[in-house]
């Protein structure tokens, strides 16, 4: 069962993802990225990542590219002609570089043994559970972090505003 | 089910996104791909946070989730700056800064 | 009186230190209280310090008094020490005798100079570093006596600065110095590497004790190359050949400089060193055999040059070059007593020269031709008569001292096996007796051949310069008779019984046991041959003015030869001092310096230039191709932990 899923989620994943690259509209890719997403969100469910799977399908998939499909909007979504490109070259080295890593990752992957890496008892519980473990986890090893990142998003708002306002 | 599926897909979805950064010549298309590769790496992370049955990997994962949505916003922001001044969406024309 | 011994160079010192600096605001007169009083000072301090050691029995005679450590790092230790015996008594006396008289001279001489505060300052430096050199008792503290006293020829030599070529004759000097210096401290570094200690007493004795390890050398040994190579040091500052010429040039420095330093103390310096080592010397035939030559060859180049030379303190310094020549002779043959004696009697019938010729141009108002004076006998009296004294002392007439000295260097060089040596030596007085009486005659005999305003300035010198005249003018006549009683059979020299316990570990060769008549033959001879030195010059100067003319004419390429100096100052030039400026010039500075040293320098930042020029193009601005470069390099690293992991 595990596995059947996995095949079908990774395939709609990997599609997707190769459907992103070759679109030659941007609003097909973003389309595509959005399938992805949630695609991942599936194997994250897989992953007993249940509380991830739903942050991704509301933050990832729901409010950040809902915000790229806006300024994609904005910005002149169907270009027709293909943009010009000033150094040929680089498709083709972008290309072989891409599969190089791919070959390397490959290869680095397999070579280690996995099924020694000791196991930690407490996540097999699943559920509820888990996601208790996750919130304490969350405020009391990493209030620190948590706090910054809302100070983090703080300064992009700013940063965005001021960045994107009208000179007058 | 090994860990190795996972982290193979992984690999696999970064490495079209890596492809993607430097194919694409649409900026916001490059933001695309990069989204795609920290997605890449949060399966990981996630994989791993399964398969060793700690909860740290999901924390990050949480945490890469935040800071993509802040980079997110403040990239489209300077993508819309560009978009006024030079009224092109061509990440190649973006060229001065050389020798 | 012996405990302060420190002050009788330190008392110069302080005088050179506050002339020196407050000379520019003090009186003439003050002035010369500082200098004259602290060169009178250490002459009373010395005569204290000597009279104390004539009280002291003579196997005692051997005080050393130490001040202070000046180096001690591991097994080398140098000592700022004193050493008072016989010969440095003797050196002492000297110093401070002729030193403090010529002071009193410069007080008229320069008395319209408008350095007068320098040139005492210099002066009294040097009697500072000259006291160093003689009083120490190792051989580092002689060296710093030995660069004090050629720095000090430098300053005075060059005393009239704004004359080109008294700097140059300044300049001249000390590299000329500085060359033998090399072989000096040469010299010294090999004394260090054989016995561990730059003392006399350490070094001497252990040569004296260790008859296996330093036995007498036939050939070249250790102490035969330390004896070589000490001696090209005393070559430089006693202007034997090879490095004699920078003396007939620094008279170019006022003449009571000329008397002091380069004729009766600094140029003997490389004497008294000679003597002093003559356990290092003694041992070795080599050594000795070299430095008799040199000197004798010296005595014989010099004199035939003075005889052609026109100027009058240039037949002085050519005369001081072979004089010393006599005292390398007498050294070099192994009689080191009658070397200082000739130093000392030398000392002052130099000086007295000097001051005298000092005086001369002084009446003459600056001329110093000889050609253009004549018949100055009647209006300088006093510089006439003290003059001719010393110029019969040179000579070797006796009963003046010269005749003692020189009689005792010709008759050592006789009986202790060098006949050749004692040939030229003969022939050497004869000649000096003839330049010297040369000089007289055509100075103060004859007719004048000067012009009339000159005439009218012809005046004896004041008192402050005639004093000194006389005073030396007795000594000479006196100095010598400390030979008279063994000479007359009836007893021993005094003044070698004195230095005795100074040579006790000098090696003595047997020496020929020749009847005492036979020195009286010789002692006869050498006056013989003297007179007709005298006679010869009377009748060509003043008997026939014309012959010398005619002379002249005939042999005028050994004339042009004579006065010429033989051209080895060209020599050196074209030999030694342009290959080396040439390869200093091409070789050194555009080769080595501007080409490897500043092209290397310069090259470092062309090549980096070169490589920026063509990696500049990797910044082209295009954020893909950025993108690529660090794909490339993340891809690189995964290389490398794939690669490191197996």
């Amino acid at each position: 069962m595990e596995t059947l899923l996995f095949c079908l989620f990774g395939g709609i994943a990997s599609a997707a993802a190769i459907n992103v690259v070759v679109q030659r509209r941007v609003f097909y890719s973003a389309l595509s990225l959005i399938i992805c997403l949630s695609a991942i969100a599936g194997i994250y469910m897989l992953l007993e990542a249940a509380f991830i799977a739903a942050i991704q399908i509301i933050v990832y998939a729901g409010a950040i590219m809902v915000m790229f499909l806006f300024v994609i909007m904005l910005l002149d979504p169907f270009s027709s002609s293909a943009l010009q490109d000033k150094k040929k070259s680089l498709g083709f080295i972008g290309v072989l570089l891409g599969t190089v890593a791919l070959v390397l990752l490959y290869s680095l992957l397999k070579s280690y043994d996995l099924a020694q890496v000791p196991r930690n008892m407490e996540m097999s519980q699943g559920g509820v559970t888990a996601l208790r473990i996750l919130g304490s986890a969350l405020f009391n090893d990493y209030l620190l972090p948590f706090e910054v990142t809302s100070v983090l998003i703080l300064v992009a708002i700013i940063g965005a505003v001021v960045l994107a306002q009208r000179r007058t | 089910m090994g860990i190795l599926h996972y982290l193979v897909l992984s690999a696999l979805l970064f490495a079209v996104g890596a492809v993607g950064v430097i194919l694409k010549k649409n900026v916001i298309s490059i933001f695309l791909c990069i989204e795609l590769m920290l997605n890449a790496v949060n399966l990981s992370f996630i994989a791993f946070s399964r398969f060793l049955n700690q909860v740290n990997g999901q924390i990050v994962v949480f945490f890469v989730m935040v800071v993509a949505a802040a980079e997110a916003v403040v990239g489209l922001a300077i993508t819309i700056a560009l978009h006024r001044a030079r009224n092109t969406l061509n990440v190649d024309d973006a060229d001065i800064m050389k020798w | 009186m012996i405990d302060y011994l420190w002050l009788i160079p330190l008392l110069p010192l302080a005088g050179s230190a506050l002339n020196g600096l407050l000379g520019k605001r003090l009186s003439k007169r003050a002035i010369s209280i500082i200098a004259c009083g602290s060169s009178g000072a250490a002459l009373l301090v010395a005569l204290g310090a000597v009279s104390s050691l004539l009280q002291m029995p003579a196997e005692e005679r051997h005080v050393i008094r130490h001040f202070f450590t000046w180096i001690a790092s591991g097994d080398f230790i140098a000592k700022a020490e004193f050493l008072l015996d016989p010969l440095s008594a003797v050196m002492l006396l000297v110093v401070t005798g002729v030193g403090f008289i010529i002071h009193i001279y410069s007080i008229g001489y320069m008395h319209a100079e408008n350095g007068y505060y320098r040139f005492f300052s210099y002066m009294n430096l040097f009697l500072f570093s000259m006291l160093v050199l003689v009083l120490a008792d190792n051989f580092l503290l002689m060296f710093v006596g030995w660069e004090g006293v050629g720095l000090c020829s430098y300053l005075l030599i060059g005393y009239y600065f704004d004359r080109r070529s008294a700097g140059d004759a300044g300049k001249k000097a000390f590299i000329v110095n500085r060359i033998g210096d090399v072989g000096f401290v040469l010299g010294m570094l090999l004394v260090f590497a054989t016995f561990n200690s730059l003392d006399f007493d350490a070094v001497f004795r252990q040569i004296a004790s260790g008859t296996e390890r330093f036995p007498f050398e036939t050939g070249l040994g250790i102490l035969g190359a330390i004896g070589l190579l000490l001696f090209i040091g005393a070559t430089g500052k006693s202007a034997q050949i090879p490095l004699y010429v920078w003396l007939p040039d620094a008279m170019e420095g006022p003449t009571p400089v000329s008397a002091l330093i380069h004729a009766a103390t600094m140029v003997t310096a490389g004497v008294y060193m000679t003597v002093r080592c003559s356990p290092i010397f003694s041992r070795s035939e080599v050594a000795m055999d070299t430095v008799a030559i040199i000197g004798i060859l010296t005595a014989l180049l010099a004199a035939t040059i003075a005889v052609a030379q026109t100027d009058i303190k240039r037949v002085l310094a050519y005369s001081t070059i072979s004089q010393l020549g006599y005292m390398f002779v007498a050294a070099g043959v192994g009689a080191c007593s009658a070397a200082i004696f000739h130093l000392m009697t030398h000392a002052f019938f130099k000086a007295l020269l000097f001051l005298g010729a000092g005086s001369v141009i002084h009446s003459m108002s600056g001329e110093q031709d000889m050609m253009h004076m004549g018949g100055l006998r009647k209006s300088i009296p006093i510089t006439c008569a003290t003059m001719m004294i010393a110029a019969l002392a040179i000579s070797g007439i006796p009963p003046l001292a010269g005749f003692f000295s020189k009689d005792e260097i010709l008759w050592s060089a006789w009986t202790h096996g060098h006949p050749i040596v004692w040939l030229v030596g003969f022939a050497v007085a004869g000649l000096t007796a003839f330049y010297m009486f040369r000089l007289i005659f055509l100075t103060f005999f004859g007719s004048q051949h000067f012009s009339e305003e000159v005439r009218h300035h012809v005046h004896e010198s004041p008192f402050s310069m005639t004093m000194p005249l006389i005073a030396l003018a007795i000594l000479s006549v006196v100095g010598g008779l400390y030979g008279l009683p063994a000479l007359l059979g009836v007893g021993e020299n005094g003044f070698f019984k004195f230095l005795e316990p100074s040579l006790s570990l000098a090696y003595h060769p047997a020496v020929a046991e020749l009847p005492h008549s036979l020195e009286w033959v010789f002692a006869g001879a050498s006056v013989l041959i003297a007179s007709l030195g005298i006679y010869l010059a009377f009748s060509i100067y003043v008997a026939h003015p014309e012959a010398a003319a005619n002379w002249g004419g005939k042999a005028r390429r050994l004339h042009q030869l004579l006065v010429r100096k033989y051209f080895v100052d060209e020599f050196y030039d074209a030999v030694v001092i342009k290959p080396t400026l040439t390869g200093s010039t091409e070789l050194l500075w555009k080769g080595v310096d501007v080409g490897i040293i500043d092209g290397s320098v310069n090259g470092v930042g062309a090549r980096v230039y070169g490589w920026a020029r063509v990696l500049k193009f990797v910044q082209n601005g295009l954020v893909r191709s950025y993108a690529a470069w660090i794909l490339l390099g993340a891809i690189l690293i995964l290389f490398y932990v794939a690669m490191a992991g197996h």
